[in-house]
């Protein structure tokens, strides 16, 4: 089976972030995007998404290395200060290129 | 002591004693839009007996209220507090905005004692919620107005859950009137009561797990939690007083006035100002001031509309 190198890239934050976050990927390329509520714990303290206020999400996005870093940065440049924000990058092989 | 309060003492002991006591998420979710939307419906159906043009100057009133409210907190907050100015902003915010939670518990109050109140006390709550977050934005944002992302504030508040909820219900309930809203009374009136209270099990919880946040916040924040509220339930008091609304109602004001918001005001302040730190305004408004308030405040709220008349 033939497959293509892409990157996935995992944001993980407070969820006040979703709304912009989403534009943010679609303005800088991202196809798609994956979210999930979950809940964890840090350096800043304990975010167990028990009320509004206190809820995080996961964002996974599946794209190519240029437009997967290029959102990393700027997500870390504008969020990175003033929230809770854990990112990576991983290496991923996808089986339908066309689609990311 | 009312049921629902000790419902609230339960959940404070599980989280304060780790108990592995947890609400699942959705169940949070879903108490909360049946509290609002209940509390909507019921004043929904009384809305459309009262003469607009006595509505129309307590909402005036009211929204004028919580425009000023959290001048006098921020100036507190800065003097005495020391506070940064974007923190000082975003407790006024949550100071100056309003918990329906709160005012859920404080009409729960009064009508175990049969103290009537003017059915259309929701709308004021809906129209108390937003007024303060703006305040507190420009207190932030002075001189660098430019910054904000008023578009995306304004969604946020304007349509945010608990607004749509509340008018929705209060919609409803006016379109449909007494006799239209007998097929789901049983849901929304009858269980109301039971429901606040399993809500309260869960505000326990989450109030319990901000007391590590007051930690760091420091004596200041925790004095400023219980003082603030009662100066704000006089001023309450007598707006609700000159603009003719009665014993229930001036009581109903004052909570509401007390009260801190912890739904709509953390969501707009963190995309405003993200550089106020939340753990200071959730830990005053969830920790102190909503505790403060379904215990000793209510009570104390009563006394003070029995002593201001004129």
């Amino acid at each position: 089976m033939q497959t293509h190198a892409r990157k996935l890239l995992v944001i993980i934050c407070e969820a006040a972030l979703e709304k912009t976050l989403i534009e943010d990927a679609r303005r800088l390329g991202a196809a798609g995007y994956t979210i999930a509520d979950v809940r964890g714990g840090g350096r800043g303290g304990i975010r167990e998404g028990a009320w509004e206020a206190d809820r995080s999400i996961e964002m996974k996005l599946i794209c190519d290395a240029t437009v997967a870093e290029l959102l990393a940065a700027h997500v870390l440049e504008r969020y990175g200060e003033h929230y809770a924000l854990t990112l990576y990058l991983d290496d991923v092989k996808v089986l339908r290129p066309e689609k990311f | 002591m009312d049921p629902v309060v000790l419902f609230f003492i339960l959940g404070l002991f599980a989280k304060l004693a780790k108990s592995d006591l947890r609400l699942p998420d959705a169940l949070y979710e879903t108490l909360s839009i049946f509290l609002l939307l209940a509390i909507g419906l019921k004043g929904g159906v009384e809305l459309a007996k009262v003469p607009f043009a006595s509505v129309a100057v307590q909402a005036g009133a009211v929204v004028l209220m919580g425009f000023m409210l959290p001048l006098p907190a921020f100036a507190i907050l800065r003097g005495l507090g020391r506070l940064t100015r974007a923190d000082a902003a975003s407790i006024a915010a949550h100071y100056g905005s309003v918990s329906v939670v709160t005012f859920a518990v404080a009409s729960a109050y009064l009508t175990k004692r049969e103290i009537s109140y003017e059915a259309h006390m929701p709308l004021l709550v809906a129209l108390l919620e937003t007024p303060a977050i703006v305040t507190g934005i420009l207190l932030a944002r002075l001189g660098a107005l430019g910054s904000v992302r008023w578009g995306e504030v304004a969604h946020e508040v304007l349509l945010g859950k608990s607004v749509v909820l509340l008018l929705g219900g209060l919609g409803i309930g006016a379109l449909v009137g007494p006799a239209g809203i007998v097929p789901i009374k049983l849901v929304f009136i009858d269980m109301f009561k039971g429901v606040l209270a399993l809500f309260l099990l869960e505000m326990g919880l989450v109030a319990g797990g901000r007391l590590a946040d007051l930690r760091r916040a420091g004596v200041f924040l925790v004095a400023f939690g219980m003082v603030v509220p009662v100066l704000f339930a006089g001023v309450g008091t007598v707006i609700a007083r000159l603009v003719g609304l009665s014993d229930g109602g001036t009581i109903l004001l004052a909570t509401m006035a007390a009260s801190a918001s912890y739904i709509a005001a953390p969501t707009a302040m963190r995309i405003a100002v993200p550089e106020a730190n939340p753990a200071l305004s959730i830990g005053a408004a969830l920790g102190v001031t909503f505790p403060f308030n379904i215990t000793l405040g209510i009570p104390l709220y009563l006394h003070l509309a029995d002593a201001l008349r004129f």
